[in-house]
């Protein structure tokens, strides 16, 4: 069946086989920036905005983004015009391994969206589905608090 | 106490690859797709013990796009080690890639090589098998009894080197030593305790799960991009286990999604290696997360039973521990992680009378145990420091106060760190920098020890604070090596070639600030490749708390060797002496006299006396200077559902220089989390037949955002005098405080003593029930 969505703000089509999953067929298109963890939507190293809001694409098929907007880490920023949430994460020391990271990057731009104001313990909340073995999450909490700051155009601390 | 007036080492650069990974760019294994490629799926084995008398493949070799079926019957059969280790390796040899022989739920059976992943995942089931099963062992210390069904009755199972080894007993290792009057002070001691401990099996857990691609050059060269921590060791063991010679073998690691132990091992390139060979096409070998908690490695549980004896001074003048692992069903890193346990713990009680280790790592059919974070040490201060709090209440004494009156300094050595090394006698050492005084004082103030200590309570909710003291090594004494080479660019850039392996850690960054320093050039002037075994110099890898101190070391060596070259050209160029010549701001400096290094560059490459200008050493430690911590957390107890609440936490650690301490907080933070995770909630749920029933993140649960309490790092500086600009290493240390630390901190709250891991509800409520 032939799927047609937005991808990055770019058209996108493609033929896919009925249930196939959205992180694969990403991948395949070369956007590898989205990661697999577990295939199961437990790990959130997938994660993808679909229409702004953060989801598991391993737990996409792909039905479900016909006509719909996709946003994968590549469409948020380059390493030479990142996003300020990208920024931040590099400069606060959020990555490590940094194959949690896109997914965190993706959930956090969709918190700070619909929140510019968040506690700690918001960000804690928004990113509790994604899971980082090597940073114990403090400099990424860190990260997403002072990308906030940066995004509501408050001098850093 | 830096010693050196540093402008690169010592500041928090930002990590090299963060931009590149935080924008999904950079790439890891998987990141890459090759045309033709094959997919392969593993089967594993349903039964904990038994033997294959028959593997059918023709009715999965028939199923359209299905290209190729290993198993027993068509595998080479060359008995090996899967523990990347320094070679001769100290593990076992005793494993073959597929084996007539399951000895754990989850061993291999068979690989698929397919044109998809869903072809070969339809064609496991395809796969005829007919096992013979046989009794399981579940238990280590019913393996080690007489008459226990033998787990490696094969007969080219062997020890690699002149080590205890015992397949038909189900001893996989075995270590001991003793020295001073054991039994004599035991008898005298006015106060004593005998207790045991046990700790459990965890999974490293790393987002990444295990993945190598195989495919053949233009040659015929087998190359392998693989996530793994041991590059050099992984294109040795194949080659071995292929029967290629090493130079036609070639290990790419790209990015690494983390590792901690868990890609040390090499079990997987091998496999994909055999099957692109076979094809003649590229193979993907990639693990579900089911995967890899069942045939990955994990942490050796151990059953452990600590002696120890005090005089009426507190001074604590007996430590005997006498542990068991269970190394599962392969020897994975079963001597060295059981030497490991009494090496990393016992020498931070240094004024002892007698002390004495004995280890013994047992054969079970169970998941295999291998190198995790900690590799003993995790494991053996627990029972220490446990029973330190438990001491110094019988003598009552702070148990701050014992550890400062025991505790091992600077300038002292300890008899263990002859006695027990890696398979092979240790080195003798004697401590040269020791910062576990000051985070004994930094930490407990940071928790409020004096305010918050003992003050308990009768209602629902019960706080407590509890306290433990760590050591870690820095490398493997006379073991670990590593190397570098580094070359001058027209503008005075370098290219630093690394075998050091950088799974996330950090390392290149780190590396790079330390050729940066020497160079005088700043960090972002230092393109660091890492670990490929074609183009990068050798490095036993990333493990062992290794890479900072020993990998460091080579590449301040290598950039000591280019900065003579660079000055010498530059002395040319002035028309000056050497002597006096010195290298700052990308400059050559001598008196008011400079020359630029872009302007040597240029000169070497283009002009006059045409070289390149390169860098080369190498570095092995003589000596594992152990980082050093103190870690605290005030906890809170539910009395009603035995549920811990770490509400605290404050990990003091000495790490001699922090080359970057953004960096070190990180690993530091890391391990807490990781520690945390395994004292409260991670945990493998076995069945009675030995299958694992928690194999995902929703069932074994680790530490998400929400989990993280104030967590608080307090770098203590010290200075090392044998590493790079006085540095320790610091990854493994602080994954062996919150079992510790938080067991003590219930006693302290509601009195009960947790000396058997994990602290899960049910078993804090039961005990609290006093069941």
């Amino acid at each position: 069946m032939r799927v047609t969505a937005t991808v990055n703000g770019s058209p996108f089509s493609c033929d896919v086989a009925p249930g196939e999953r959205l992180v694969d067929v990403l991948r395949a298109h070369g956007l590898t920036g989205t990661k697999y963890g577990c295939g199961s939507g437990e790990c959130g190293a997938c994660v993808v905005l679909l229409d702004g809001e953060p989801v598991n694409s391993c737990l996409v098929v792909l039905p479900r983004i016909e006509g719909h907007s996709i946003t994968t880490i590549e469409g948020l920023g380059t390493p030479s015009v990142p996003h300020p949430i990208q920024e931040a994460f590099a400069e606060a020391g959020a990555v490590q391994c940094g194959y949690c990271t896109p997914g965190m990057v993706l959930s956090a731009y969709a918190l700070l969206q619909r929140n510019p104001h968040p506690t700690r313990e918001d960000v804690a909340a928004a990113l509790d589905g994604n899971l980082c073995r090597c940073t114990g999450y403090v400099k990424i909490i860190d990260a997403v608090m002072m990308a906030a700051a940066r995004l509501r155009g408050e001098a850093l601390s | 106490m830096n010693e050196y007036d540093t402008t690169v080492v010592g500041h928090s650069v930002r990590k090299l690859d963060a931009m590149g990974l935080a924008s999904g760019r950079h790439t890891f294994t998987d990141d890459f797709a090759l045309p033709g490629m094959l997919h392969a799926r593993l089967l594993l084995s349903p039964h904990a013990h038994a033997r294959i008398t028959s593997v059918d493949a023709s009715e999965a070799l028939v199923l359209p796009g299905v290209v190729s079926v290993v198993s027993a019957a068509n595998a080479p059969r060359v008995f090996h080690t899967t523990a990347g280790q320094g070679f001769p390796e100290p593990s076992p040899h005793d494993s073959v890639m597929f084996d007539w022989k399951v000895r754990h739920v989850g061993d291999r059976v068979a690989v698929i090589a397919a044109v998809s992943e869903e072809v070969a995942e339809a064609a496991l089931g395809l796969i005829r098998v007919n096992y013979e099963v046989l009794e399981p062992v579940f238990d280590p210390l019913r393996a080690l009894e007489p008459g226990a069904p033998v787990i490696h009755d094969e007969p080219e199972a062997h020890a690699a080197i002149p080590v205890v080894y015992r397949p038909k007993q189900n001893l996989a290792a075995s270590a001991e030593f003793s020295t001073g009057p054991v039994d004599e002070v035991w008898d005298q001691a006015t106060h004593r305790l005998d207790r045991t401990y046990q700790v459990h099996r965890a999974s490293h857990c790393a987002i990444e799960p295990h993945e190598v691609i195989a495919y053949l050059d233009p040659d015929g060269r087998l190359i392998l991009r693989s996530s793994t921590q041991v590059p050099f060791h992984a294109r040795r063991i194949v080659a071995n286990v292929l029967g290629l010679p090493v130079g036609r073998v070639r290990v790419i690691k790209p990015r690494i999604g983390g590792g901690f132990g868990g890609k040390q091992e090499v079990f997987l390139e091998q496999i994909a290696g055999l099957l692109c060979l076979r094809t003649e096409l590229p193979v993907r070998l990639r693990l579900t997360r089911q995967e890899v908690f069942m045939t990955s490695r994990t942490r050796h549980p151990q059953h452990l039973r600590l002696r120890s004896a005090a005089d009426g001074e507190g001074r604590v003048t007996l430590l005997d521990l006498d542990t068991v692992l269970d190394t599962g069903a392969y020897g994975s890193h079963a001597l060295t992680v059981a030497t490991n346990t009494g090496s990393k713990v016992l020498p931070l009680v240094n004024r002892t009378r007698a002390v004495r280790f004995r280890a013994r790592s047992a054969y079970t059919t169970l998941p295999v145990s291998g190198a995790y974070r900690g590799y003993g040490a995790t494991q053996g201060a627990f029972a220490l420091n446990v029973q330190m709090d438990e001491m110094a209440r019988d003598l009552g004494l702070d148990v701050l106060e014992l550890w400062r009156r025991n505790h091992i300094r600077s300038g002292e050595s300890s008899p263990v760190f002859q006695a027990l090394g890696e398979g092979t006698e240790g080195v003798p050492m004697s401590i040269r920098s020791c910062g576990l005084e000051q985070c004994l004082e930094q930490g407990s103030k940071a928790i409020g020890w004096e305010e918050k200590r003992g003050r308990g309570g009768n209602g629902r909710l019960v706080r407590g604070i509890g306290m433990a003291a760590l050591m870690q090594g820095s490398g493997i004494p006379r073991i670990d090596m590593a190397s570098a080479t580094l070359k001058l660019n027209d503008d005075g850039s370098v290219n630093l070639l690394v075998g050091a392996t950088d799974l996330g850690t950090g390392s290149d960054t780190i590396l790079a600030q330390i050729a940066a320093e020497t160079l005088g050039i700043r960090a972002d002037q230092v393109v660091v490749y890492s670990s490929d075994t074609d183009l990068t110099p050798f490095d036993t890898g990333a493990y062992a708390s290794s890479t900072t101190y020993i990998s460091g070391e080579a590449v301040r060596r290598a950039a000591s060797d280019l900065a003579g070259k660079i000055i010498r050209v530059a002395a040319r160029m002035m028309g000056t002496e050497l002597h006096g010549l010195s290298l700052r701001g990308g400059l050559v400096i001598g008196g008011d006299r400079v020359v630029a290094v872009s302007d040597v560059a240029l000169r070497s490459l283009y002009q006059e006396d045409q070289e390149q200008l390169m860098g080369m050493a190498s570095a092995w430690g003589e000596v594992s200077p152990p980082p050093f911590s103190a870690h605290f957390a005030e906890i809170e107890v539910d009395t009603l559902t035995g549920r811990i609440r770490v509400v605290r936490y404050v990990a003091a650690v000495d790490c001699g220089v922090a080359i970057n301490p953004a960096l070190a907080q990180g690993q530091t933070e890391g391990a807490v989390m990781n520690g945390i995770g395994y004292a409260l909630c991670e945990e493998y749920l076995m069945d009675d037949r030995g299958r694992m029933r928690n194999g995902s993140f929703v069932g074994y649960r680790i530490p998400s955002s929400r989990d993280v309490p104030d967590l608080v790092t307090i770098l203590v500086p010290t200075y090392e005098p044998t590493g790079p600009y006085g540095a320790k290493s610091i990854s493994e240390i602080s994954i062996n405080g919150p079992l510790p630390v938080i067991s003590n901190a219930v006693y302290d709250a509601v009195g009960v003593r947790l000396r058997s891991s994990p602290f899960t509800p049910d078993r804090v409520w039961r005990l609290l029930k006093g069941e």
